[in-house]
């Protein structure tokens, strides 16, 4: 009974390793297309690996001990009131503060080298693409090009992406695997994240943070294709016969929708990611004088712990409020509509 | 009249609720009807749902937990069976606005009305026979936290029929649980469920931490308290200070909801990442109320089952209370990805990462109880070599998920939803069956069959695997959490293969619930007359099982840490023959019941918008409460001759207990070979 109980045990550490064995062949996470994607993975592989080395001699205890002390085993020293070893306790303490340590070190430098607001070192220049959370689809604006595409983004391979992230409804999170950090997507935060691919291919995209009932066909696909492919495809969306007008068309859009089609969009109203961005600020600044003052600065003095580059939100600068700051005074403004009721 | 209530609120259209709607009707009308037939109303009534009595207290806590244990495992079961079927286009039988209910009231049911009532259970059976107490500092209050919890616990069933519930996930996240987005009754049940039961929740807290601080017998100094003691008191430390600001945050809410107000709105100056911030800063402390008790279960099983004194007393307790203060400033890492700076992410992924020694330290003082310990492999002992083994490995995806850069990639993922299963599965509910077995002889005076004890580990340590390491792998794929359905059918076999895992913890479910049945059928031939089944270390061994309702005919007196071990050890010849002397106890009282009642017609009509009900909910509990305050008649004494007649009973049913005559202490002590003897 007891042995075997203990090959139980080892059997589910078998098939533990195995999963994760099996899981290393077609993942998207252990299997990355990007530079930020490949860091992350040889992460989560280093501190894995450093746990192992508390986690698997603590089994092994677990499993030596009580076997060797079962009562029925005569044979094993018995001491009642042992209680205490500084030199057990020494170590016990010692060697987890030790692997905590050095975790804490790779903490710290991670999460500067791979902050989400950081521009990617590259000597391509790097496009700006505006992701849009809405009910339940995702609409991509092309400042640049002047166009927009749902459910659908393309980039060409080996050019940083700077995805400036933002949601029309309520929070989201955006998310491409096989290519790194996902961000939050809240409505009138000016959320940014970088990312790079550096192999051609198609990558599913997808909305992780349950948002309501059409979630689950929150997915979109991210195309990576050379830079010629990547200009055709602009191409073929400024051929599309649909436009994107703000605010009627993009209205229309926003209406709750579940695993909506593709669409292309040929032109859209300039500043149209800005005017989204904006739409929750209710438009009633001026009728509020007193505390609109504070909004701008406040925002960006409060805030010294973000990243420097991403305070280039375009025309509307300090307005749109930098990468969620938690402190977002520009949105305190009670319309006098809203004061009333 | 009736406000947002008519009968098209009742899903008459969705068959699976209907099903289920039915069953719970048949039930209850056999139950009603049982307790109407055999003439128990009464009895029911005055000694248990008015009784003050923190033993019964903490026994109702543990009845109603098991029966919501079987709704959330009900709703776990209908998730894996949705998601092993809705692949590849498939829709699976469940559409998301029902599947949306699932995953939320799963949620909410497994951790407020399943985990919080077993930890809050438990500390209510055992810290005051711990400490040498004969009850807790405020029976009144204890009798009320427990009926307002288990009336919540009714609100939340209410939804399955009348309306809905909420489809946001457990906690709610604004702006998609405001009134924008969630305009139906759902998210005002959860309000109100939570906003019930959360009350009771924090006077329990209150009454707990008195109770300890205060009522400890003679010679119990704080470090000669049990350690079960001591996690239950840093638990209590938790839920005053942090049971406030769930409460705020609800409140908040229900501004937003019921007033048009804007705190956590998209529109009009609103912040969602306030709400996010503000329901964490509840919501990381929450998790150390439950697991905290759950290591005090451990350590008092392993000590007592090596009889061994446990291995670094000291460092226990300095570590609990470390990681009672470190688990408040450790709430954003359950948000990484929301766009703080790397500075504040490196600093609440390192003190998340800080926790994890001493959580590590109580690991190693386990293993080193059982070092040159005498180990008995009883049920509970398995129940904690399978936590030690599962939460070190949840523990180790935790420290991963703690590294803010690599939670970047598994935020949201299954990879979550498999680590805290991991370490509440592992965790919490190990515990609580391990404390469950361990204790329940003192609160019905006879042990739990073994054999059944350990079938229910395998299958849950089992299952546990089978369900839950496909999660981890699934996430690697980038399968993210709450899914109804999906595309890639290359998920399905691992989502099977869960479903698999789902059955084998069912089967566990279903041998303790056997388990309850053959105990309870052979409770003379399993019964605990002396009192100290297990050859117990603390003080609550020292009396009789059941516990009298005065917990000690005597007060005890303590010297050292394990006191009723020693006092065991000096054999008898200290034992002192003072005379009996009166003992000072609580009445019953109707009013815990009585407000809880008025407190779930507040509840009820506040969710349909009935208001003059609320009204009238309102004035009930006001009255019932100036009815409680203005009432005098709430002692009594219990005279010395009654407390001497009932402990000469006791005494004389120790000596008549044939010592050679086989109970469940011998099918303990000697395994399983006598166990067959006994049955055959």
């Amino acid at each position: 009974m007891q042995r075997r109980s203990l090959w139980r045990r080892r059997g589910t550490l078998v098939l533990l390793a195995l999963c994760l064995f099996l899981a290393g062949c077609s993942s998207a996470l252990l299997d990355p297309k990007g530079q930020v994607g490949a860091e992350q993975r040889t992460l989560i592989l280093t501190s894995f690996g450093l746990m192992l080395i508390v986690v698997i001699p603590v089994i092994a205890m677990t499993l030596l001990f009580g076997w060797r002390y079962r009562r029925s085993n005569s044979g094993a020293k018995y001491l009642p009131d042992w209680a205490h070893s500084n030199a057990i306790e020494a170590v016990i303490w010692i060697v987890p503060c030790a692997i905590i340590a050095v975790l804490a070190l790779l903490t710290w430098k991670t999460s500067h080298s791979l902050d989400p607001h950081k521009p990617l070192e590259s000597d391509v220049e790097p496009i700006e693409i505006q992701a849009v959370a809405l009910d339940w689809k995702w609409l991509f604006i092309y400042p640049e090009q002047g166009v927009a595409s749902v459910n659908e983004v393309a980039f060409p391979v080996d050019t940083p992406v700077r995805f400036r992230v933002s949601s029309g409804s309520v929070m989201n999170a955006f998310f491409i695997p096989h290519l790194g950090s996902q961000i939050y997507a809240m409505a009138g935060m000016d959320n940014d994240v970088h990312l790079i691919a550096d192999e051609m291919g198609s990558y599913p995209g997808r909305s992780t943070n349950y948002s309501g009932a059409g979630f689950s066909g929150m997915t979109f696909e991210a195309k990576v294709t050379t830079p010629a492919e990547f200009d055709a495809w602009v191409e073929t969306v400024r051929g599309a016969s649909e436009t994107l007008t703000y605010p009627e068309g993009y209205e229309a859009l926003a209406e709750p929708s579940e695993s909506h089609p593709v669409e292309y969009f040929s032109a859209i109203s300039p500043a149209l990611y800005e005017s989204i961005l904006k739409s929750f600020h209710t438009g009633g600044e001026h009728e509020m004088g007193g505390d609109h003052q504070l909004s701008s600065d406040h925002a960006d003095s409060s805030d010294g712990d973000n990243a420097p580059n991403t305070h280039q939100a375009a025309d509307s600068g300090h307005d749109t409020n930098n990468h969620a700051s938690q402190d977002h005074a520009m949105r305190s403004h009670p319309t006098s509509v809203e004061a009333g009721g | 009249m009736f406000g947002k209530l008519s009968l098209e609120s009742i899903p008459y259209h969705e068959p699976i609720i209907m099903v289920v709607a039915a069953f719970m009707a048949i039930g209850g009308i056999a139950l009603l009807g049982a307790l109407t037939y055999y003439r128990k109303w009464s009895w029911l009534w005055n000694e248990w749902f008015t009784s003050v009595d923190h033993k019964k207290l903490g026994i109702m806590y543990f009845i109603v937990a098991l029966v919501m244990l079987l709704r959330g495992f009900s709703d776990a079961i209908m998730m894996r069976t949705q998601q092993a079927m809705a692949a590849g286009g498939a829709a699976g039988y469940l559409p998301p606005e029902h599947y949306d209910q699932i995953f939320t009231a799963h949620g909410v049911i497994m951790i407020f009305f399943v985990a919080m009532p077993m930890v809050i259970g438990l500390m209510n059976l055992v810290v005051p026979l711990q400490i040498g107490a004969r009850d807790v500092a405020f029976p009144f209050l204890n009798n009320l936290s427990f009926w307002l919890f288990a009336v919540a616990a009714i609100l939340v069933n209410i939804s399955l029929v009348v309306g809905e519930f909420a489809k946001t996930g457990w906690l709610a996240y604004a702006p998609l649980s405001g009134i924008e987005f969630s305009p139906g009754v759902g998210v005002d049940y959860w309000i109100w469920a939570l906003q019930i039961s959360g009350i009771g929740t924090t006077l329990t807290g209150i009454n707990f931490f008195v109770t300890i601080l205060k009522m400890r017998t003679k010679g119990m100094t704080m470090f000669r308290m049990p350690i079960f003691t001591w996690t239950s008191l840093c638990a209590n430390v938790l839920i005053i200070a942090s049971f406030p600001i769930l409460t705020a945050t609800i409140a908040l809410l229900t501004l937003d909801r019921y007033l048009g107000m804007h705190f956590f709105t998209n529109d009009f100056g609103g912040n969602m990442m306030m709400y996010v911030n503000l329901i964490w800063a509840w919501g990381h402390p929450e998790v150390y109320i439950l697991i905290l008790p759950a290591f005090g279960v451990f350590s008092e099983v392993i000590s007592t089952f090596a009889r061994k004194r446990l291995f670094g007393y000291m460092t226990m307790v300095w570590a609990t209370i470390a990681i009672t203060l470190l688990s408040f400033i450790v709430w954003l890492h359950h948000f990484f990805t929301m766009g703080a700076g790397a500075n504040v992410n490196a600093f609440f992924g390192i003190m998340t990462m800080i926790i994890a020694i001493p959580t590590g330290v109580k690991v190693f003082n386990w293993l080193f109880t059982m070092f040159r310990g005498s180990l008995e492999l009883t049920s509970p002992v398995l129940w904690t070599l399978g936590f030690i083994i599962t939460f070190t490995l949840g523990g180790m995806t935790g420290v991963m998920l703690a590294v803010p850069a690599a939670n970047f990639v598994l935020h949201n993922s299954l990879f979550v939803i498999a680590h805290f299963h991991n370490v509440i599965i592992g965790g919490v509910v190990f515990g609580m069956m391990a404390g469950l077995t361990f204790w329940f002889p003192k609160a019905f005076g006879f042990t739990l069959s073994e054999k059944w004890g350990k079938r229910s580990f395998w299958c849950w340590f089992i299952g546990f695997y089978v369900a839950f390491m496909p999660l981890y792998v699934l996430a690697f794929f980038g399968a993210v959490r709450r899914m109804q359905s999906y595309a890639n059918p290359e998920w399905q076999p691992w989502m099977i293969l869960a479903w698999v895992g789902a059955v084998i913890i069912m089967m566990g479910i279903a041998c303790t619930v056997i388990q309850f049945w053959v105990s309870i059928r052979d409770r003379k031939l399993n019964a605990d007359v002396t009192g100290d089944p297990w050859d117990g270390r603390t003080l609550e061994w020292s009396t009789s099982s059941p516990a009298p309702f005065y917990n000690f005919a005597r007060l005890p007196e303590v010297g050292d840490i394990d006191s009723f071990w020693s006092q065991k050890e000096r054999s008898n010849e200290e034992l002192e023959e003072a005379p009996y002397t009166d003992i000072h106890m609580p009445r019953n009282t109707v009013a815990g019941p009585v407000i809880s009642f008025f407190a779930l017609i507040i509840g009820f009509a506040l969710v349909w918008h009935i208001w003059w009900l609320a009204g009238v909910g309102a004035i009930g509990v006001f009255v019932s409460f100036m009815a409680r305050v203005f009432n005098d008649d709430i002692d009594y004494y219990v005279s010395a001759e009654e407390v001497e007649r009932i402990e000469r009973a006791h005494q004389q049913r120790v000596k008549n207990s044939d010592p050679y005559k086989p109970s469940a202490e011998v099918e303990g002590r000697e395994g399983k070979q006598r166990y067959v003897e006994v049955n055959a």
